[in-house]
């Protein structure tokens, strides 16, 4: 029998850690308008949010990202599964997942400039996408953490604009997320 | 076929022998369909009535409970049944009729975003998309409503997919990868559980809803007697039990009995079987049960330590778990003397605090009396369907329920005006049984015209209207929590519902007097077609007793 604190522990309380939630669901309008709206109903914010085809024309892959610090996640996740639409959740442990966010940066940086942020670019192995005489447009792809790293960098220069598409995420090793 | 002419052949294959509804614009295929179909449709007169009927149908009988309503206003006017069934785990399929695709999100006339709408409050719903799938949704749509935890299903239609031509053929299957509820519980658990209710000095069985939807009375009965375990049920789960019986507590929670909340308050085991640790169970969550380890059984997986962290979680079925769980226990051989100091315990409750009230000197009604009238002159051989309020909680207290499915009430959501409509469609779904809906002046104004629908129908209701001119729990509250100011609770005079129910053809009859009144119901009972008795009573009684909102158990005042 498990003890009141375990079952607590494993049960509805804050985790403390972000949560990436891996989902597949049925290719149907309106799936994720169910999904969102039972974090809505409890007053949960979603950190990021990425929806996209799978290998089957079927089904969607749906990656979300949540703060355990701020929500207990546990009874949501089992709200999810009631859903009829949803087909599979995981709570990938950060351990064990890669994952990716591309990024589009546009920043401020005339000629004397570009030469220390191209240096910058090539650290992150960001990719110049678009230049014009005031500014340039960057591609960098990685995790959440490099992400900002480069935002910092690059703030300084002068950030007209800054696009992130939100992390998807695979588990690590020969498994199925 | 038309589209719609396959949805009737769809119902027919479901087994579905009445829909509740109402017709409009958009649905005007659906309603022609009706013309040739054979099944029998119950023109309601709002259709919040139909769905409630529905709902009534589907409690008294077991089976799914079907609702039909138009675009728009007829559609909004089902969400606070389709709310309800929600709250209640009651299996309903709600078939709405939609503008034609072309103005879907246009604003069109009578257009309402009915599947936005409707999804925090669905287990699942459907807009039609091809008319090709129609058949086919709607068998997943009673599926859905059905299995599992049961609750409403949606099904939107445009009216230009409705009126279709398709091939029909008969679907035999459904498919939902996604939707795959667990029945068996697990074995391990099953054994755990027995060993915790072998060992425990103190336990309550404390049984829901669930076991009614999940036809596990006799399972249940044969526990608590195997076991001698004292047993409470919800408001939700009366008639689970056999009542009265030498195991029953009463009902437990905001307006149940002393002695099963004290059992509560004390146990060091409970077992809950279908039931959903509501606050109104519950009280103050944090005192609620301190001395208690839970086993919790129930077929949702999120209801499992929603509110109170289970010890010996099992989710499935409850008929099929509690069979096994007898057995298991059965095994085990526990010794009943165990129990014997626990049962003294309770039996000085029961004897120190049983349900009470002060009788009127004079010939005044007393509403708990009027209640235990109707108890005597039914000998308790009836369906009771309650709208809410005081008079609910006193039908609760006072009617005591032997047999499942025979106490239909809107416990989650508690919908006043679900009363008279849920009666109706009990009535028609069990057309050999004496049907009563006890209401109170409040309630009973918010769904009255159907009455015109049972006295057109000869839906055969007898309505018991516990009269006193107030909002009378609201009133209850404030005068006990808000000074004694009383706000917009008075509801003078009228209507004269002797004068209305013959306005509706129904027989009226006005009962005063209580030294009669035994008699007096069982003539009202007699009497062919639908009745309206207005039953006057005390103006000011109170419902006791009570936990306090926001109180503990232990704490229970009057």
């Amino acid at each position: 029998m498990l003890s009141l604190e375990q079952l607590e522990a494993a049960g509805g309380l804050r985790t403390g850690r972000k949560h990436v939630l891996s989902i597949v669901v049925e290719n149907k309008p309106g799936v994720l308008t169910r999904i969102a709206g039972l974090f809505a109903r409890r007053g949960f914010n979603i950190d990021t949010l990425t929806v996209g085809p799978t290998d089957d024309e079927r089904t969607s892959r749906i990656t979300l990202t949540v703060d355990g610090a701020m929500h207990p996640i546990d009874q949501v996740t089992k709200q999810l599964h009631k859903l009829v639409n949803v087909l599979k959740i995981r709570d990938l442990d950060p351990e064990d997942t890669v994952t990716r966010e591309l990024a589009l940066f546009k920043v401020a940086a005339d000629g004397a400039q570009r030469g220390e942020l191209m240096q910058i670019c090539e650290i992150f192995r960001a990719k110049v996408v678009d230049v014009t005489r005031r500014s340039v447009t960057i591609e960098v792809t990685g995790t959440t953490d490099k992400i900002e790293a480069f935002e910092q960098m690059v703030r300084p220069f002068g950030l007209i604009e800054m696009m992130r598409t939100g992390e998807i995420a695979i588990a690590r090793g020969r498994g199925e997320t | 076929m038309r589209a719609v002419d396959a949805v009737m052949e769809c119902l027919k294959a479901e087994g579905v022998d009445v829909v509740f509804g109402y017709p409009g614009g958009a649905n005007l295929p659906t309603y022609d369909a009706f013309v040739d179909a054979g099944i029998r449709h119950v023109l309601v007169r709002h259709e919040a009535g139909g769905g409630h009927a529905a709902e009534g149908y589907a409690k008294a009988t077991g089976k799914v409970g079907v609702a039909f309503g138009t675009s728009g206003p007829g559609a909004t006017n089902l969400v606070t049944p389709i709310t309800d069934a929600m709250m209640d785990s009651v299996p309903c399929v709600f078939i709405t009729g939609q503008v034609r695709t072309e103005l879907l999100g246009t604003d069109g006339f009578q257009e309402a975003d009915m599947m936005g709408i409707t999804m925090p409050i669905v287990k699942h719903s459907f807009m039609l998309q091809h008319p090709l799938e129609l058949p086919r949704m709607i068998h997943e749509a009673f599926h859905v409503a059905r299995s599992g935890r049961p609750g409403p299903v949606v099904v939107d239609i445009p009216q230009d997919l409705s009126r279709a031509e398709i091939p029909y053929q008969p679907v035999t299957d459904v498919h939902l990868p996604g939707y795959q509820p667990t029945t068996e519980g697990n074995q391990k658990q099953i054994r755990q559980a027995a060993k915790a209710l072998a060992a425990a000095r103190r336990p309550v069985i404390y049984a829901g809803g669930g076991v009614i939807s999940a036809d596990a009375s006799a399972q249940l009965t044969q526990l608590v007697r195997e076991g001698g375990f004292p047993i409470t049920c919800t408001l939700n789960g009366l008639g689970g039990y056999p009542a009265p019986d030498p195991h029953w507590l009463g009902m437990l929670g905001m307006h149940g009995t002393r002695a099963a909340n004290y059992a509560m308050d004390e146990a060091d085991l409970i077992c809950a079987i279908g039931a959903r640790f509501d606050d109104r169970i519950t009280g103050k969550l944090s005192e609620f049960a301190p001395r208690a380890k839970f086993i919790h059984i129930d077929i949702d997986p999120a209801e499992i330590s929603k509110n109170v962290p289970a010890h010996i979680p099992i989710v499935g079925d409850a008929r099929n778990i509690l069979e096994r769980l007898v057995a298991e226990y059965r095994a085990l051989e526990a010794d009943r003397g165990r129990l014997e100091e626990w049962w003294q315990r309770i039996r000085g409750w029961q004897e120190k605090y049983p349900l009470r009230y002060e009788d009127s000197e004079d010939s005044e009604i007393k509403p708990q009396y009027a209640i235990q009238a109707l108890y005597e002159a039914t000998g308790g051989d009836a369906i009771v369907a309650s709208d809410v309020g005081q008079h609910q909680m006193w039908a609760a207290q006072y009617f005591h329920f032997d047999r499942p499915r025979r106490w239909i009430n809107s416990g989650g959501l508690g919908t006043m005006g679900f009363g008279l409509p849920a009666a109706m469609g009990a009535k028609v779904g069990r057309p050999d049984e004496t049907v009563i809906c006890i209401s109170g002046d409040g309630s009973i104004q918010m769904n009255a015209q159907e009455l015109a629908t049972c006295a057109e129908n000869g839906i055969d209701v007898k309505v018991f209207i516990l009269n006193n001119g107030y909002l009378g729990m609201v009133r209850q509250w404030q005068e006990l929590f808000w000074d004694g100011r009383y706000s917009q609770v008075d509801m003078g005079r009228f209507p004269d519902f002797v004068k209305l129910a013959d306005a509706y053809g129904c027989t009226g009859v006005r009962l005063t007097d209580k030294t009669t009144l035994v008699q007096d119901v069982r003539e009202a009972i007699a009497t062919p077609g639908p009745v309206v008795v207005d039953v006057r009573v005390t103006r000011e009684e109170n419902t006791y007793p009570m936990i306090a909102p926001g109180a503990a158990a232990r704490d229970m005042v009057g």
